[in-house]
């Protein structure tokens, strides 16, 4: 048996290519070495819907990253996927940062992004009461935006599960060979090795490793950390917007930002670093980040801190992507920061290549030839804090009272958004699934309160699941 | 629906001002808590030592919690479990429907969910008794890896008593205050072996090392002027926790930083109290204690809002937190009595009490000057202020003092950060209602 396409890595990348490509009347099957989608660069990040303002222009980044946040919007409304339109605000500290200011804006034009424009210092304070003094100018980019970054690849891993995709957890590619006629490419991967027509790697940040099991080289993954800290939620009333900082030649810089969850985030740092499983944090950047924060928002510093992290980026030594066919292999490496804003206009772009290749694009029956990219995703948990969340729908708890009984107290998640996680088409394999799925466990408290009760009820789900009897999960 | 008091968590402080609210004749008194059973932090709390001052007798953690619960249920209370109170509001002097007789209408509103709905709860006076908590690991900023086992006492105590789950391997308690020594005694119950308590302070600060410690029959040794500064594993288990001695920490060298091979890491202490509810409804918070500002009639700034236990005072033992919950069930009473004779003098105005450095907080953090028989200031619970220390200090005098003029002057004692400490208020009397604020502070002992 043989697959048309195989989609290597199940970040946020990885999915919308599934997505994408089960849209058409194809055998796709979609191989991630975790035990659960979205675990690498994608669930460790800023959660900021971008522009692509500050990209550079001309790249395929800034293509595919203001293409991809066109089409993420909508599908985020569609999917019931948590967006805040916050807007954000650069702000320059210091007169020499304030002359950058308008070069900042070309570049924005540049990108096509338009909507970027010029605040006087008094408009600074006027969006941003409790920032820190000093601030020397800005600009407001209306369209930057936070995301629930969690529910995004969940939503398109669900779309391309229930469209027939095979996602298959746990499954690591260790080997590539070519097929005879150059009719595509036997995997190793899991206990039996795998034929697929057509291969794309978007393996994130071992997407080095796999490139060269597929011949190809002239990249390595030179992963950058970033840490950051999340503040309570009693934090989220000292700032509205996205603050951004002027951007260096190397990063762009230490950002606070709301969250969709209700909290304020401060970071990341950026640190380059060669292990690819470390995301430890460290004295350093932390102390670096409190730093920051205390000249940026002053008011942070007398609030509590629900949580502390570190992400990997996928950088590589080039500034772009390391997008491309070659044969019938499509490399979709270096996405960097930008993969959860980019990744509908990059799964597009894969299709389109693969397209060129040879690969069929009929369109599954119910996907219209010309309907949007966005045409029926699933339903989403909505996780976010602007609408009304389960416990407080009173209709919603009249028709099920689960959804009225609070298991995690910080975060109020009910027990009836836990069963439902947990009887989802991705049901969680452990604990911090469940965290990513619902947000339970992840307040400020840590689970002091909720941990006993909460990891009951997984439990007991594993355990009916594992009963006889009861229905496979195929 | 309406009640004449809603007390907001069934813990130790709620439930006995429920029960003491009903023996005083107040009508309506509804308790509601988020948990699914009653009784706070003690259900899972197994060793004994409950009740002592309160019950006169000792109990294991959940045989107190029923009994408290069984005892407020008696006397009259409704109790609502599995029930979060998600909103707080004054009401703005809504006249009440004439049901309210004895409250003259319900001044506050709070909103319930549970799983039977959202409801809206109207009362002529609220009591605040959520608790406190231990700060994480990450409010704590220790860097390095995010593997599970490490947690919290009150998870660790969970996961244990209420989960009946088993804990192999090695353990590190974070902090030697009497917390840590139950949490020490939580893991040897559970099977894990403690290697030793951490405390960056210069020594331990329990009295209840030795006596645990012999209960366990091993030592545990107490790691002093050593701080945690960082967290190895993987995303199965925790291997290995960096100690440091504290000083090197700030930069002064000599101290030996190890790493230590363990599966557990248990932070204990470092109380905040749940004070989500008060400060989302806008009430005053002290900065010492981190809980609402209160006066010795445990009221908040909000008039009708009351608030007691370790939401005022992070943390005291169970028992002391009762005793705080009644004496704000009768301040309560009294504030009905006066609501419902629409009393309008005008409110007394409290005289703050400010704890000064080396001591970190004082708790009441106002003196409310009595009313109507009662002339005079009214005493806190237990005719006494709970203080906190925020550095150790041997033969340190308490004083209070009133516009620079002493009023009180304990005997000399310990200063122990994190140990529970007392001010006797045998001095109120001296206070003068036209004063300026009470200073407690910490007086040079002269040789």
């Amino acid at each position: 048996m043989s697959w048309d396409v195989a989609i290597i890595g199940g970040g946020v990348v990885g999915t919308a290519i599934a997505r994408e490509l089960a849209r058409y009347q194809l055998r796709c099957v979609l191989l991630e070495a975790d035990g659960d989608v979205g675990t690498g660069t994608t669930k460790a990040n800023t959660a900021i819907l971008h522009t692509g303002f500050d990209a550079t222009p001309g790249t395929l980044e800034s293509r595919l990253v203001a293409r991809g946040a066109a089409l993420l919007r909508e599908y985020a409304a569609r999917a019931g996927i948590a967006v805040e339109p916050t807007g954000a605000l650069l702000v320059a500290w210091t007169e020499e940062q304030a002359g950058r200011l308008d070069a900042i804006a070309a570049k924005s034009k540049a990108n096509g992004y338009t909507r970027i424009r010029s605040v006087p210092v008094s408009e600074v304070y006027q969006r941003e009461p409790h920032l820190g003094p000093d601030a020397a100018g800005g600009l407001w980019v209306p369209d930057e935006w936070v995301i629930d970054p969690w529910s995004v690849p969940l939503a398109y891993a669900t779309e391309a599960v229930r469209a027939g995709v095979d996602l298959r957890l746990g499954t690591r590619v260790t080997g590539v060979s070519d097929l005879p006629g150059g009719d595509g490419f036997e995997l190793t991967a899991g206990p039996k090795p795998l034929r697929c027509r057509f291969a794309v790697n978007a393996a994130g940040l071992a997407s080095d490793v796999v490139d060269r099991m597929f011949g190809g080289g002239g990249f390595t993954i030179r992963p950058r950390k970033g840490e950051l800290i999340v503040y309570d939620k009693l934090a989220r009333t000292l700032v509205s917007s996205v603050i951004l900082p002027v951007p260096t030649a190397r990063t762009k810089g230490v950002v606070v930002a709301p969250t969709v969850f209700g909290n304020v985030l401060l970071g990341p740092t950026a640190e380059d670093v060669t292990d690819r499983a470390d995301r430890s944090t460290s004295a350093a950047g932390l102390s670096a980040l409190l730093a920051d924060g205390r000249r940026i928002l002053p008011g942070l510093a007398a609030e509590e801190v629900t949580a502390t992290y570190a992400g990997l980026r996928a950088a590589t030594e080039h500034s772009d992507y390391q997008l491309g066919l070659y044969g019938r292999y499509v490399r979709v490496a270096g996405i960097r920061s930008t993969g959860l804003t980019a990744s509908l206009g990059i799964a597009e772009h894969v299709a389109g290549l693969l397209g060129e290749a040879g690969l069929p694009l009929k369109p599954r029956p119910g996907f219209g030839e010309g309907e949007s990219a966005c045409a029926a995703p699933p339903l989403m948990p909505y996780l976010g804090e602007a609408g009304p969340r389960p416990y407080q729908d009173a209709a919603r708890i009249a028709a099920d009272p689960a959804y009225g009984e609070i298991a995690c107290h910080c975060e109020r998640v009910t027990r009836g958004e836990i069963r439902d996680a947990l009887a989802s088409d991705l049901p969680p394999a452990g604990l911090d699934g469940l965290r990513r799925r619902t947000r339970a466990m992840n307040g400020r408290c840590q689970a002091f309160y909720c941990r006993a009760a909460v990891s009951a009820q997984f439990e007991q789900a594993q355990f009916e699941q594992a009963k006889p009897g009861a229905p496979d999960g195929d | 629906m309406e009640t004449d008091v809603l007390v907001v968590g069934a813990g130790p402080a709620g439930l006995t001002a429920a029960a003491e609210l009903r023996r005083l004749g107040v009508a309506r008194v509804v308790v509601v808590d988020r948990e699914m059973t009653p009784g706070g932090i003690p259900r899972h709390s197994e060793h004994a030592g409950y009740g002592l001052r309160d019950l006169h007798r000792v109990l294991s953690g959940p045989a107190y919690a029923r009994a408290l619960a069984g005892t407020a249920a008696r006397a009259g209370a409704q109790l609502r479990t599995g029930c979060t109170v998600t909103d707080l509001r004054a009401s703005d002097g809504l006249p009440g429907d004439g049901d309210g007789a004895q409250a003259g209408g319900a001044g506050l509103s709070c909103v319930l969910t549970s799983a039977a709905g959202i409801e809206e709860v109207r009362a002529a006076a609220v009591l605040l008794a959520t608790g406190c908590r231990e700060r994480p690991r990450s409010a704590r900023l220790v860097p390095g890896d995010r593997p599970p086992g490490v947690l919290t006492t009150g998870e660790l105590q969970q996961r244990v008593y209420l989960g009946g789950e088993r804990l192999d391997g090695r353990a590190l308690v974070v902090g030697a205050e009497h917390v840590s020594f139950s949490a020490a005694l939580t893991l040897a119950h559970a099977g894990a072996r403690v290697l030793a308590l951490v405390t960056d302070q210069p020594r331990h600060q329990s009295y209840a090392a030795f006596r645990i410690g012999a209960a366990l029959r091993w030592r545990v040794p107490v790691w002093t002027s050593t701080a945690v500064t960082r967290v190895t594993g993987t995303a199965g288990r925790l291997t290995a926790v960096d100690v440091a001695s504290a000083a090197d920490m700030n930069g002064v060298t000599g101290g030996q930083a190890r790493t230590v091979a363990c599966e557990w890491l248990v932070f204990t202490g470092d109380w905040i109290p749940d004070h989500v509810l008060a400060r989302t409804a806008g009430i005053a918070l002290d900065p010492g204690t981190r809980g609402p500002a209160i006066d010795t009639a445990m009221a908040t700034s909000t008039p009708g809002v009351f608030a007691a236990g370790n939401l005022v005072h992070a943390a005291e033992t169970a028992d002391v937190a009762a005793l705080s919950g009644r004496h704000a069930a009768r301040q309560i009473a009294a504030y009905l009595a006066r609501r419902a004779a629409q009393a309008s003098s005008p409110a007394p105005v409290p005289i703050p009490v400010i704890a000064d450095p080396p001591l970190r907080w004082i708790s009441p953090n106002a003196i409310a000057p009595g009313v109507a028989i009662v002339t005079g200031m009214l005493p806190p619970p237990l005719g006494r202020f709970a203080i906190r220390a925020a550095e150790f200090r041997e033969r340190a005098r308490l004083e209070a003092r009133q516009d620079g003029r002493l009023l009180a002057r304990s005997r000399p004692l310990r200063l122990i950060p994190g140990r529970p400490m007392h001010l006797r208020a045998s001095w109120l009397s001296s206070v003068d209602p036209a004063g300026g604020p009470v200073h407690a502070g910490v007086g040079i002992e002269r040789p």
